[in-house]
């Protein structure tokens, strides 16, 4: 979709602001939308790719006037909501009790959840170490070779993408083919794995600003086959 | 999806740390602090999420993982060139020689600085960033000034960052868009022959490892 997210190429925004000797994190609520995010993505109930989506949903406005960690709060509530893990209503009525002082109740012994997979203290490793099977075996031709020419689509899907706006209708060269991945178009719409070839695509700066940019700057964007077209 | 609170939005720049408003100290939550809490004591109490999970992930992120790991694979590099050309042949399976393996790195690749070309790693789209070689991404790599720039005006944004490259050096920008992770193997600083790989990894910044950096002079 064409939201706020996506944001190479903007003007406007400053200069970037690095915080010298900068913490992990800046206060105790982003450690918790950090840890309720990664854990509660274990439980099964959607994927990578539905969890960006569900942050680019939020309102352009709202995204750029709110930090990093309020995207990933705002996804969240939105992927517990749709999958039906909670509801408006008591998560309304949760934030009133909170505001009024009341103490949340803590169930003792606290019981896992038959409702997906509730990660345990002593999974946690195991899982972070391994990561996701983004990459699909499958015996899948690659359209492209590396130094083949490609046209990049131009397509404004309302969906999920990751062909950025600044790339949508350009010339580029294949520089190398990653394998065969997820598309991540199609997984986020809970339509299957679609698994085809990735590849890093070289475009000169030129070809994406106008004669204007430097003639020794390239610009490598990592591409699916349903992105492309022989040039 | 209404209440989602406008007031931290000057967030990113008021450093303000481990300092968390009201809640800390028996005063009401507010903002996102009240909404994290209010999803976090549902979930907990619908057997969702584990409490002891959740500061495990803490834990794990906060004092475990961070740019020492990345420091770590280019001082080895620098100092034995049969491990360098395994990490820019085959590079998640170099890094799993140091264990550094898994979640947003599962598919990582390594393009190398040299006098005729500087690369510089974003991504333009959300925050993809290589978390077991440098633990998770600062806020500036995720705010909207760097996003933005790095690909349209990269030597700008070099330049903020105290990097300033020969005319004739080739930029390379890479768009992290995709599952594969990418770290720049900064080049070694000169004179610093005969020092050894824990020394040399001193010398290893996390911003030289993302571009926007070079790695430190020897001392």
């Amino acid at each position: 979709m064409n939201g706020a997210h996506d944001l190479g190429g903007m003007h406007g925004f400053g200069p970037v602001d690095p915080e010298p000797n900068e913490p992990v994190f800046h206060s105790e609520w982003e450690r918790r939308a950090f840890a309720v995010t990664l854990s509660t993505g274990f439980l099964g109930k959607w994927n990578i790719d539905q969890s960006r989506f569900a942050r680019e949903l939020m309102p352009p406005a709202e995204y750029l006037a709110t930090s990093y960690y309020e995207h990933w709060l705002w996804g969240l509530e939105h992927l517990l909501v749709q999958q039906g893990l909670l509801t408006p209503e008591e998560i309304e009525a949760r934030v009133a009790a909170l505001r009024n002082g009341e103490t949340p109740p803590v169930p003792a012994p606290w019981t896992p959840s038959s409702a997906g997979r509730v990660v345990r203290p002593g999974d946690v490793e195991k899982l972070l170490s391994t990561g996701n099977p983004f990459r699909v075996d499958e015996d899948i031709p690659p359209r492209f070779k590396a130094g083949d020419a490609v046209l990049t689509h131009n397509t404004h899907p309302r969906g999920h993408t990751r062909l950025p706006r600044y790339a949508r209708g350009r010339r580029g060269v294949i520089d190398r083919d990653h394998g065969v991945f997820v598309f991540p178009d199609a997984h986020a719409e809970g339509l299957g794995k679609k698994p085809q070839h990735c590849y890093s695509v070289r475009f000169e700066a030129r070809e994406l600003w106008g004669p204007d940019a430097p003639a020794n700057e390239r610009i490598h964007i990592d591409l699916w086959d349903d992105y492309l077209e022989p040039a | 999806m209404s209440g989602h609170g406008h007031d931290h939005h000057d967030h990113d720049h008021d450093h303000d740390h481990d300092h968390d408003g009201p809640g800390e100290h028996g005063a009401p939550l507010e903002g996102p602090a009240l909404r994290v809490k209010a999803l976090e004591s549902l979930l907990v109490e619908k057997g969702l999420v584990d409490p002891t999970t959740l500061d495990q992930l803490i834990d794990r992120y906060e004092t475990k993982v961070g740019p020492r790991n990345g420091a770590r694979v280019v001082a080895r590099a620098w100092t034995d060139p049969a491990f360098k050309r395994r990490l820019l042949e085959d590079t998640s399976s170099a890094m799993a020689e140091f264990g550094y393996t898994g979640r947003q790195g599962e598919n990582m690749v390594v393009v190398e600085n040299t006098p005729q070309v500087h690369n510089i790693v974003v991504c333009t789209l959300c925050s993809c960033y290589p978390w077991p070689v440098l633990g998770l991404p600062p806020v500036w790599y995720k705010s909207a000034p760097y996003r933005s720039r790095a690909v349209i005006d990269p030597r700008g944004v070099l330049k903020e960052f105290g990097v300033e490259l020969p005319a004739d050096t080739e930029i390379r920008v890479w768009d992290s868009t995709a599952e594969l992770r990418y770290l720049v193997l900064p080049m070694r600083p000169p004179g610093t022959e005969g020092m050894s790989e824990d020394d040399l990894a001193e010398l290893v910044s996390r911003d030289s490892m993302i571009g926007t950096g070079l790695a430190a002079a020897a001392r």
